[in-house]
């Protein structure tokens, strides 16, 4: 039908995160989509390469998680063992996904999304970012450069290197850790905790300033999927999953992460790369469900350090009755209590003993042909799911990733937006700020989509019930 | 004129990679409050983008070049910038971005949204609205003239601050073995 269309030529524009929005034959919005662009191949090129080298390879997934990958590559190793791995080395993994937490999160708050939040959203967009926030803050910007850099640091002590260390294998971890290491990231621990606690008052501040905002972007019902621990608490590495709804109920609960595919499927589209995953009881589309900081939050019944757990009861009391927190503007709160657990978190993992064992790895042959590998990454729940043969060479790989899990929510938040904001058939300026900051809120890992991590660029195309193009912004 | 037109303008730009060679970027720490001050960042997946806009100086360029809208944007910025500057190994070699070139894209594409989804209603190929993967990824200085490479993947922070300083005096960088590898 692209004859047809007449008003612009439909040019891709590199860099932008693309949005459409189609209107039914009255005019009224019927659907907007968030188009994603990237694709990798990774679970078809996976195939024929060995099992030892596949958390070295996959963590080359994403820049930004690559720890996450490490660690449940590894983990999904364990499983095709059949072994447990030694105290020392299950502990200083978690200290590793608990530093990718710490670097992640630092990074979504004070690189990205502070600069909106203090110079404004109105700002200069030339200034609206890291650059332009060490301009107007030095300190505030320092801070977050030095937090994000202690994370980095714990994955460089551990694995040699801050990004794409080949550390964790099946079976354990190559290195063990020392005290020369552990002590100098105990002095500098006062110092990231203080940084933590500022950037939960500085969000706080924010709650106040910009209410109008929060109540009407990614306000929706969905369900809320994660790990928790043993007794219900707060699960970033080893973990069953819960699954709950919006009202507060839980409806699934010890799920074993092995199992994850009796439970969510994923279902692809003509118009995006990201596949788009759902609960299977309830069927696509219905099944849409969030992962990551808001669902962790909402799902745990307690977080195991003080600071974090009086933190986490406020956001409770953000709902007046037992209901989930529903409003996506919350991950940013939620991931910056994330942040200060996953500081408070590394104090106690150093002062534990057994962090400085020297038997770190556990070996075995293949023992089964299948496995799978399962953790928190920082936007949400990861799976690695491999089949190998006796060699332990890959015959088929299935990953369900993080950011893939919010993308019906993603959508869902685009579509609300552009319901309440588009009529007739116009594209109000104000849409465009707000489809930005309600896509911001899920931090999406846009290795695995737009290519766009600060302010993301945006291009908008208004369809008639014709599907014809009528109108079209860019930002 | 603001003292900041002066500086020389640098773009950072993302092609078919996993952001780990901008994240070691960022990896410059406290290096990057110093840098701020040396430097006007007009383009860059961290930063504001509009369009990559013309008079660059120098631009880092990171990932393969892996489908058209890769193809279209390498020649913006080899129209546009004074150096290129193959930003770490996918841009270098190809990397493990080229590593699905034993493969053919069909293949590539049924495996990931046939195969392994339980609801097919399509695999993606609307190209009026989404990339169209080449059938090979390639290498940067396949397709555009560069100036120079950086390796490893990704890029040791050290290696980038040498580069950008080198950069910012007017030379080439020219990389000792210390910095030569790849990985
Ligand atoms: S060179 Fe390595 S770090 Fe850089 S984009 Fe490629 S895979 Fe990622």
């Amino acid at each position: 039908m692209s004859s047809v269309i007449t008003i612009s030529p439909v040019t891709r524009i590199e860099g932008h995160a693309k949005i459409t929005i189609h209107l039914n034959a009255k005019g009224e919005v019927e659907d907007a989509r968030f188009h994603v662009n990237e694709f990798r191949g990774f679970e078809k090129f996976c195939e024929g390469r060995l099992l030892w080298e596949m958390p070295g390879l996959t963590s080359r997934i994403c820049g930004i998680c690559p720890a996450s990958h490490l660690v449940t590559s590894a983990k999904a190793g364990d499983d095709i063992l059949s072994i447990g791995i030694p105290e020392t080395a299950e502990k200083l993994r978690r200290l590793l996904v608990l530093a990718q937490w710490i670097q992640s999160h630092a990074l979504s708050f004070f690189h990205l999304s502070s600069p909106d939040f203090l110079l404004g959203f109105e700002a200069d967009p030339a200034v609206r970012n890291i650059f332009g926030l060490l301009k107007y803050d030095k300190e505030f910007a320092r801070k977050g450069i030095r937090l994000r850099k202690f994370g980095q640091k714990i994955i460089e002590y551990l694995g040699g290197r801050r990004i794409h260390t080949p550390w964790a294998v099946a079976g354990g971890v190559r290195e063990s850790f020392t005290i020369e290491e552990r002590d100098k990231l105990l002095q500098w621990y006062p110092e990231v905790l203080e940084t933590a606690l500022m950037a939960l008052e500085t969000i706080k501040q924010i709650h106040g300033q910009f209410t109008k905002e929060i109540s009407c972007f990614g306000n929706f019902h969905s369900l809320f999927v994660g790990m928790v621990g043993a007794k219900g608490e707060l699960e970033y590495y080893d973990g069953n999953l819960r699954i709950m709804d919006s009202a507060g109920n839980i409806i699934a609960d010890n799920i074993n992460p092995r199992e994850y595919y009796n439970h969510f499927g994923e279902a692809s589209e003509s118009w995006s790369y990201l596949k788009f995953p759902y609960y299977k009881p309830l069927g696509y589309p219905k099944g849409i469900y969030r992962v990551g900081p808001l669902a962790r939050m909402n799902i745990c019944d307690s977080i195991e350090t003080p600071l974090a757990e009086q933190e986490r009861k406020m956001f409770k009391d953000l709902t007046p009755t037992t209901e989930a927190v529903n409003n996506s503007f919350y991950f940013h709160y939620a991931r910056l209590i994330e942040l200060l657990f996953a500081v408070e978190r590394v104090e106690q993992l150093l002062c534990d003993p057994a962090i400085l064992g020297t038997h770190v790895r556990s070996k075995a042959e293949i023992n089964k042909l299948e496995g799978v590998g399962a953790s928190e990454a920082p936007r949400g729940t990861l799976f690695h799911h491999y089949w190998v043969n006796e060699d332990g060479v890959l015959q088929k790989v299935n990953m369900l990733i993080a950011t893939a899990q919010n993308n019906m929510a993603m959508n869902r938040t685009v579509r609300q937006i552009a319901m309440q904001f588009v009529e007739g058939k116009k594209i109000p300026e104000p849409v465009l700020n707000r489809i930005e900051a309600g896509i911001r809120c899920f931090d999406p890992c846009l290795s695995c989509s737009t290519h766009a991590l600060g302010q993301m660029p945006l291009e908008v195309l208004l369809y008639n019930d014709q599907g014809q193009l009528i109108e079209r912004r860019v930002r | 004129m603001s003292e900041s037109n002066q500086k020389p303008k640098v773009a950072t730009v993302w092609l078919g990679g996993c952001s780990g060679c901008h994240m070691s970027f960022l990896d410059l720490d406290e290096r990057l409050i110093e840098l701020a001050d040396k430097i006007e960042l007009v383009y860059s997946p961290i930063a504001d983008i509009k369009t990559f806009p013309e008079n660059v100086d120098i631009t880092l360029v990171e990932g393969a070049v892996t489908n058209d809208e890769n193809e279209e944007m390498a020649h913006r910025i080899r129209k546009h910038s004074k150096y290129v500057l193959s930003f770490g190994d996918c841009a270098t070699t190809g990397n493990v971005t080229a590593m699905r070139n034993r493969f053919g894209t069909g293949e590539l594409i049924d495996r990931a949204y046939k195969e392994l989804a339980d609801i097919c209603n399509a695999v993606p190929n609307d190209h009026t609205l989404i990339a169209q993967l080449r059938t090979q990824a390639i290498p940067l200085h396949h397709l555009i003239r560069v100036d120079a490479f950086l390796h490893g993947c990704p890029p040791a922070p050290d290696e980038i601050w040498f580069a950008m300083n080198e950069f910012l005096q007017g030379r080439i960088p020219i990389f000792n073995t210390q910095f030569l590898r790849y990985g």
